[in-house]
């Protein structure tokens, strides 16, 4: 089982860190987080808006087959220094339907170039609590689980 | 296809829920595990298997015996539920990085 990715999140502290190294030089890496078109491919959402500048923003909504809204997400982009460092804010908007709110998190992306065909990314997430860290966390686990039956139903739809 | 055999992926399964509660006190073979379920034995076998494989299964030779038992360790990961977390990263970033590698720039 493949480990390159690590999570450190120490019990009781209201932030983490997401560290990958990449076989990519740090300028392709930069690239796959300030391309809009790069980061439709790879996170699988529509990119509406994505302003890489200082005091800029974003948005990023997710839809399914159906073309319902499943996912949207937006936040500011508050500093950024080309392939260094990216400083921004993410906001999960609730589903209609949803009664859980997510507050807004702080987040420091940090690229580093490794060799001229490696890097390093290190995202330090800051949340507004340990609880609402800890529930960020749990998302996945119940994510997973939805996006294990929607394979599996697009699977069966291409069979039928 | 190549099943991924990963922590999230083993606990997704009832029956192998209910094994992981059912050795949580005891270690126990196999035979005396399948005794518990209603399937047949060869499935039982498949699920000890993938939990075995995702280490949250540990085995233990007792002479001719092999007991399974729950490796805590493992079993905390999951109560901590970073793994599912990390494994969303990882899937994630091997897209990026596998769409970057084709990445040819237009100009």
């Amino acid at each position: 089982m493949e480990r390159k990715t690590t999570i450190q999140a120490e019990t009781g502290k209201q932030d983490l860190r997401i560290t990958r190294e990449f076989d990519l030089p740090v300028e392709l890496l930069f690239k796959a987080y300030t391309e809009p078109d790069l980061v439709a491919q790879w996170m699988e959402t529509n990119v509406l808006k994505l302003e890489n500048k200082n005091h800029g923003s974003w948005q990023f909504e997710t839809t399914n087959a159906q073309n319902e809204v499943v996912f949207r997400a937006n936040g500011v982009i508050h500093a950024v220094i080309p392939n260094r460092k990216i400083t921004r804010t993410f906001e999960m908007e609730s589903a209609p339907a949803s009664a859980i709110r997510f507050d807004v998190q702080l987040e420091f992306l940090e690229f580093e170039s490794l060799t001229a065909t490696t890097s390093r990314l290190i995202i330090h997430q800051v949340y507004r609590s340990v609880a609402s860290r800890n529930r960020m966390m749990q998302l996945p686990f119940a994510q997973g689980l939805n996006i294990a039956h929607n394979r599996l139903q697009a699977i069966i739809n291409q069979v039928n | 296809m190549n099943l991924r055999r990963d922590v999230f992926q083993a606990i997704a399964d009832p029956t192998r829920r209910a094994i992981l509660l059912l050795v949580a006190s005891q270690a126990m073979t196999a035979g005396a595990i399948a005794a518990n379920f209603d399937t047949a034995r060869p499935t039982v076998s498949k699920h000890l298997q993938i939990l075995t494989e995702c280490e949250l299964l540990q085995q233990t030779q007792t002479g001719r015996e092999i007991h399974y038992q729950i490796n805590a360790q493992k079993m905390k990961d999951v109560a901590d539920f970073i793994e599912p977390f990390r494994a969303m990263w990882e899937e994630r970033f091997t897209k990026l990085e596998t769409i970057m590698n084709q990445y040819k720039p237009d100009r």
